[in-house]
């Protein structure tokens, strides 16, 4: 405790006593605002950060040895796990690199391409929720994220009725999806559209438009386009400085081709192009987007099978090799597998959008404030599940 | 620019040093000594414009054959032509020359290969582990890797 004179003297004789040196910071892993066991080394000469580096790897489950000794069907179930907020499209991810190894002969229904397609797009939207909403508690603004969370729990039930899950589906499956959807469900879907447009604006009230959060975000850590290539970056992060790549409309997977809608980047409307809050307004603008999506497969979902009957219960890839990619809700996810004909898979390498997102933290975040950081990661929107694998 | 030109101007500048070309293959690729590797990198991407690497994937290809590295490396572009790349090391001397500075991207894909499955990635600036922890020992994706029984008095129960 500090006797009042010593407190007096320390405020009132000015800076030349108050001398800053560097100290070293360890951020996380458990942290609030590292949203999942994230380290970050931060050097920091008062609240400036002068350098950081983040340290991974707190969550590393060895996803890729599991999938060298369960076999393909079981190892869709891992996929789950990567990603967490947007199971769908890891799975489909992983589903499609399979189903690259069976050839062109290899037709998936057209009632599942478009389950697929209204599947991906809703979880894309929950998970945006997510990103948005918690990512406007980063900087303090609590109520948003009441508001996001509960437009995501009515994904969240759509899914449980659906496949039983409300988190890790484990739903599509190589050669189509498990279950049939029902036109009940198909009317729940239509309604959460109608119902979900409004909202969208809603929170483009409370948090695009409110001043404090564009101070807290605009002109803060600016990734420039090279820069986000350089270093791999994809999905929000890389559309947030304004290069519109998005491999839906780049190489149409699935049945995408058959769908308008538009790939939003980052304008620097209230600061430069690729700050914090460019990277924002595209997930806001993304979700508006795949709501159109939702939509229009809605109108144009046939009846019909929903599993290829060429892969059998037993799933056993051909010999060979692939690599595909899709858009998740973080960037590009990719697994390249290698078979060798045999019901488990030789190899399985799985290539995550978070683990090139958050690499790119020291770039952006050097001379930054400390609070100015936390903003920063918020915006990468990173899970850790998928970072670590 | 697509596959089939790239493929065309390396072997081009590269001649015999490109050893196998498959464009007929389910993933198309080339492959290269990992000698060749830098000089073919910085060729990819300032001559090609192959800005974005995609993936580095490493594969333990099993007794006799060794170890191997997959670039798939791309030009973020519209049309997102691109190209694997793969190269082949022994166990014995698994070392590949580092391109972290042609991409950044490689800086952690390195120490990601490093770490799991043990390929040394020469000039690399702090290749340590970044998945696994610090004082783990053996590289887990190695096809003869055994988990260790114990580790910090935790003992392995997984048979």
């Amino acid at each position: 405790m500090l006797s009042d004179s010593t407190r007096t003297n320390a405020v009132t004789s000015g800076s030349a006593d108050l001398r800053t040196e560097e100290m070293l910071l360890n951020m996380g892993p458990q942290h609030p605002a590292t949203h999942g066991v994230l380290r970050v080394l931060v050097r920091t000469d008062g609240e400036v950060v002068l350098d950081c580096e983040p340290h991974v790897g707190y969550l590393h489950r060895c996803f890729e040895k599991h999938c060298e000794s369960v076999t393909t069907l079981q190892s869709v179930l891992y996929t789950d796990r990567l990603d967490y907020l947007t199971a769908m499209g890891n799975n489909w991810g992983f589903c499609m690199a399979v189903e690259k190894l069976y050839g062109p002969e290899l037709v998936i229904p057209e009632r599942a391409q478009y389950i697929r397609v209204i599947c991906q797009e809703l979880n894309r939207i929950a998970s945006h929720l997510l990103a948005i909403g918690t990512y406007g508690m980063d900087v303090g603004a609590i109520t948003p994220f009441l508001y996001c969370f509960r437009e995501r729990e009515k994904i969240l039930t759509i899914f449980e009725h659906i496949c039983g899950q409300r988190l890790n589906y484990n739903y599509i499956r190589p050669g189509g999806v498990a279950y049939d959807v029902d036109d009940a469900m198909l009317a729940l879907i239509k309604d959460f559209c109608g119902y979900f447009l409004p909202k969208v604006d809603e929170y483009d009230d409370l948090l695009s438009g409110n001043d404090i959060f564009v101070q807290r975000t605009a002109n803060v850590g600016v990734l420039s386009a090279k820069l986000a290539i350089d270093y791999g970056c994809t999905g929000p992060v890389l559309r947030g400085s304004g290069v519109p790549r998005d491999l839906r409309k780049d190489q149409p997977y699935g049945i995408y081709d058959r769908f308008k809608f538009e790939v939003p980047v980052g304008r620097g409307e209230r600061g430069s192009v690729g700050d914090c809050y460019d990277r924002y307004m595209v997930r806001v603008r993304e979700m508006r987007e795949s709501t159109s999506i939702v939509q229009q497969a809605l109108k144009g979902i046939p009846a019909g099978e929903i599993r290829s009957s060429k892969i059998k219960a037993k799933v056993r890839p051909p010999k060979g090799e692939a690599f595909t990619r899709i858009e998740n809700s973080r960037g590009d996810l990719g697994f390249y597998v290698v078979s060798e004909g045999k019901e488990v898979l030789y190899r399985v390498k799985c290539r995550a959008p978070s683990f090139h997102n958050i690499a790119v933290l020291p770039e952006i975040s050097r001379g930054s404030m400390i609070a100015d950081l936390i903003a920063i990661i918020g915006s990468l929107d990173i899970v850790l599940g998928e970072v670590d694998r | 620019m697509n596959r089939a030109s790239i493929v065309a101007d390396v072997r081009k500048a590269f001649g015999e040093r490109i050893t196998e070309v498959d464009e007929a293959a389910l993933e198309p690729f080339i492959r290269c000594e990992p000698a060749t590797w830098p000089e073919l990198a910085r060729f990819l991407k300032d001559r090609c414009g192959l800005d974005m690497l995609v993936c580095l994937s490493g594969i333990d290809r099993g007794k006799g054959v060794g170890l191997e590295a997959v670039y798939n490396v791309e030009r973020c572009d519209a049309q997102r032509a691109g190209i694997a790349v793969k190269i082949r090391v022994p166990y014995e001397d698994a070392v590949i020359p580092s391109v972290e500075t042609v991409w950044r991207t490689a800086d952690w894909h390195e120490r990601e290969a490093w770490d799991l499955l043990g390929i040394r990635f020469a000039g690399h600036h702090n290749l340590v582990r970044i998945l696994c922890a610090e004082d783990w020992e053996g590289h887990p994706l190695r096809k003869d890797y055994k988990s260790p029984d114990r580790y910090h008095g935790i003992k392995n129960n997984v048979v």
